[in-house]
């Protein structure tokens, strides 16, 4: 195949062919860095929160009386839900849960003698050697409930959960573990958290916190036993998946017949699937969105090609004539048009991975977007090359079905 | 001239229905998503109260010490006022009319039978609020500056509220308990619902949050209610003392009539700041201290997620893919149209009049992808509403936004004629002519 007269015939449509190049130039720039956005949300979106999700239901109780007393409230509650038909089992959380929002976190300072320093240094809420960590706390069945899998140590003892006073132990994750004591064992290490002294007596392998605050801390978390002290609490159920709307019904009727004066937002009766997909609505929102307009381009790109190649098929009707009739046959045809195709597809591409790099880096400033991986680069200009011949292919049929008699005939 | 053209382009364009087709499609699709996006940011950066805005200010000063590290939580704690500060400002008097408020959050016990305890939120305000705002009343009327002198126990309830507790009895004169006081209701609003919400703070939902209830700041703060908003804190502060002068929580807002107002009201600020820069409360420059106006405010509170700006990007970018597309295409289509022009210079037709005839045809594509691009963009709308996030029910398009679409489309396409439309009349007609 010559490129040369494919080149001569280029230089006579310049600013089209350019005008083309520009397009596929565009298109890869836009599509290789929405493709890696899009691999990116669903990263976030798939990440794993280290309970067992598919069997919890969670519920919400404001308690309006001032006079209860919450522990014996919890008490009567839990007994409550615990007798529904399909509870496996049952606890109170004061607040927090992996992906609901409700963060209270603090510093987590692996020693006194780092905290004392960070508070010399006013650095303690700067992360540093005290990475800012979630605390959860709970009744007793927390871990069991959850389904939190515990790498080492053990679940607290029944002596160490306390109402009124500060906790003495914590369990924390892994990640977390590994931030303070790297290379060590966390395992009876006593760490400092909001100037309390907290002996570590068990690792959890995952546990997310309840917002994930960027890339990396998403997963530095503190249990502690520390009971739910108010008459405002998530209660917490696990059941079989299949189970969990009518075990939430139930759970609502029966904390209602237990104290009829609180307050049950029916938004707040919710499976756990639907904290987590409220939590990342956004970024599924945008995944659509995304994939979609990715689409669009090559649908919109595509349709360019196919009409310009269509349009010079036409217009180059008579010297395909020509050629045929000194000789070229269909495939030579045909192959001209891929290989033009080819060639502005390329200059394209080229142009486009450069775009693609430059338009990361003005992501990168204005929307935390991490750097591409270049390997998104040759997939790009994979998938551009494979639609351009894709585009190309049923105007350039039409092309090899020109007979050659039209080079007699005047146009 | 006019009507002639058009024919020509409108037979033309019938010629090549397929080319033809791929343009208004291309023109509409990146049209289409390009307003759904702006339509969305058009709508969410709209003046809440047009009458109102340019009156409307918020003065912002900056208790804050110099060292420490204060954007924990994401926001700028001096967004909002300290108790102490308010309360100055408000004594000042230096406005036409000025108010202190925060959000509230608070239990309702109905008395009637049937209904269970709910939570609601409203505003605890200085009396100003509704005269400045302009809340229109339904029945009864506001509290006044000796209700909050004397911390009051009023209310004034949304009108949806006041149906809820009382249906469709007056309200006006009835008590209803909140939390664990009783208030008297004094006046009943409408269901009043600026959007955004500009004067809430930042932890609001601002596009769909709305005040069912009003009381008195002063009574709040003596009782100790619920608020329900951001209130920073710094140095050692006495946990839950609200009129503490280390804990920012307050919105304040001021009503300035001309510009030599607001001026003088600037000058006032840096003024204070200076005084209590001398009193060794503030730390950083007096001259820190700043005036917003109302739509500067909401600029300055940045309400646009960083998503929703993402999405308007690359709408913005796939338009100009498909302008690309279509200026090539109407550059091989015209070019390929060169025997038609050489003969219509050669009959007599100037370089202008070609220029014109291409134009109109770029110009219908144009009218046609417009069409279609209001109706991809009202689709794209009704899926941007059915979205969970608050802004979601107000992505409505108006007359306004359509004007706008159908004008940036002919616009857009005219633009994407230009170039084919000036190279096919610069062809020499004699190399035209000679070929055919």
């Amino acid at each position: 195949m010559q490129l040369r007269p494919i080149l001569s015939t280029l230089r006579h449509h310049k600013l089209t062919a350019m005008l083309l190049t520009l397009q596929v130039a565009l298109t890869c720039a836009i599509v290789c860095n929405v493709a890696f956005m899009i691999a990116n949300r669903i990263a976030d979106v798939s990440m794993p929160t280290g309970i067992a999700e598919s069997g919890l239901s969670t519920i919400q109780s404001i308690g309006t009386d001032t006079k209860q007393n919450a522990q014996a409230l919890h008490e009567t509650d839990l007994a409550a839900l615990r007798a529904i038909p399909g509870v496996e089992s049952a606890v109170a959380v004061s607040s927090a849960l992996p992906l609901n929002r409700n963060d209270s976190f603090g510093p987590a300072c692996p020693s006194q003698q780092v905290f004392d320093q960070a508070m010399r240094t006013s650095s303690l809420f700067k992360g540093g050697d005290c990475p800012l960590s979630s605390f959860y706390d709970g009744t007793p069945g927390l871990l069991r409930t959850l389904g939190l899998q515990l790498v080492a140590g053990r679940d607290f003892l029944p002596g160490e959960y306390t109402a009124k006073s500060n906790p003495s132990v914590a369990i924390i994750s892994r990640e977390l573990a590994d931030r303070l004591y790297p290379e060590q064992d966390a395992l009876g290490k006593v760490m400092i958290l909001g100037g309390n002294a907290l002996q570590v007596v068990g690792v959890v392998a995952t546990l997310a916190r309840p917002e994930l605050h960027g890339m990396g801390d998403g997963y530095m978390s503190v249990i502690t036993p520390q009971l739910p002290d108010s008459t405002s609490e998530i209660y917490v159920l696990r059941s079989a998946p299949g189970d969990r709307d009518r075990i939430l019904k139930a759970a609502e009727a029966a904390l209602f017949r237990v104290d009829p004066t609180r307050v049950i937002d029916p938004d707040q009766v919710q499976t756990y699937s639907q904290i987590r997909d409220a939590y990342f609505q956004r970024d599924t929102t945008m995944i659509g969105l995304l994939i979609a307009s990715a689409l669009g381009l090559l649908f919109v790109t595509a349709l360019g090609i196919a009409g310009l190649a269509n349009f010079w098929v036409q217009q180059r009707t008579r010297s395909i004539g020509i050629r045929r009739a000194i000789g070229a046959t269909r495939g030579d045809i045909l192959h001209y048009f891929q290989a033009e195709n080819f060639l502005i597809v390329t200059a394209g591409v080229v142009l486009g991975v450069l775009l693609a790099i430059g338009l990361n880096l003005l992501l990168m400033t204005h929307y935390e977007l991490r750097r591409l991986p270049l390997w998104y680069l040759p997939i790009g200009a994979a998938v551009l090359w494979a639609l351009g011949q894709l585009s190309v292919l049923s105007p350039a049929l039409r092309a090899t079905q020109v007979p050659p008699v039209v080079a007699t005939r005047s146009v | 001239m006019f009507g002639y053209y058009l024919d020509l382009a409108l037979r033309s364009l019938r010629r090549t229905p397929i080319l033809t087709g791929l343009m208004v499609l291309a023109i509409g699709l990146g049209i289409g998503a390009s307003m759904t996006m702006l339509t969305v940011l058009h709508v969410m950066t709209d003046d809440p109260m047009p009458e109102r805005s340019a009156q409307l200010y918020v003065p912002h000063l900056n208790p804050l010490p110099l060292k420490g590290n204060f954007f924990a939580n994401g926001h700028d704690p001096s967004d909002h006022l300290t108790w102490p500060d308010a309360m100055a400002l408000l004594k000042a008097h230096r406005a036409r009319r000025q108010a202190a408020m925060a959000a509230g959050y608070l239990l309702v016990r109905p008395v009637a039978a049937g209904l269970r305890t709910f939570y609601v939120s409203g505003r605890y305000a200085t009396a100003d609020f509704f005269a400045m705002f302009g809340v229109p009343f339904e029945r009864g009327s506001s509290w006044s500056a000796a209700d909050d002198a004397a911390s009051a126990h009023v209310v004034v309830l949304a009108d949806s509220l006041a149906r809820r507790l009382f249906g469709s009895a007056d309200a006006i004169g009835k008590m209803v308990r909140l939390g664990e006081n009783d208030f008297r209701v004094i006046g009943v609003t409408t269901d009043w619902q600026p959007s955004p919400l500009f004067y809430a703070d930042s932890r609001a939902k601002r596009y769909s949050d709305r005040d069912l209830f009003f009381l008195p700041l002063s009574t709040a703060v003596d009782l100790n209610l619920n608020t329900d908003g951001s209130a920073d804190s710094w140095g050692k502060t006495p946990n839950g003392d609200m009129r503490s002068a280390t804990t920012a929580w307050l919105q304040f807002w001021v009503q300035l009539d001309t510009p030599m107002q607001a001026a003088a009201y600037k000058q006032f600020l840096v003024d204070y700041s200076a005084q209590q820069k001398s009193l060794g409360r503030f730390q950083r420059p007096a001259t820190n201290a700043k005036l917003y106006s109302l739509m500067g405010w909401l600029a300055h509170e940045n309400l646009v997620p960083g998503d929703v700006r993402l999405q308007m990007w690359l709408a913005l970018g796939f338009l100009l893919v498909c302008i690309v597309n279509v200026v090539a295409l109407l550059l091989a289509k015209f070019l390929r149209r060169s025997g038609e022009i050489s003969v219509r210079r050669a009959l007599g037709a100037r370089r202008r009049d070609i220029f014109v005839q291409f134009g109109i045809e770029s110009a219908v594509i144009g009218v046609a992808g417009g069409v279609l691009g209001v109706l991809i963009a009202e689709l794209g709308l009704w899926s941007v509403r059915h979205r969970p996030d608050d802004y979601a029910h107000i992505a409505h398009m108006d007359a306004s936004m359509l004007l706008v679409t159908l004008a940036f489309a002919v616009f857009a396409s005219t633009m994407a004629g230009l170039l084919p439309a000036w190279r096919a009349c610069r062809l020499a007609p004699v190399l035209q002519l000679k070929t055919l």
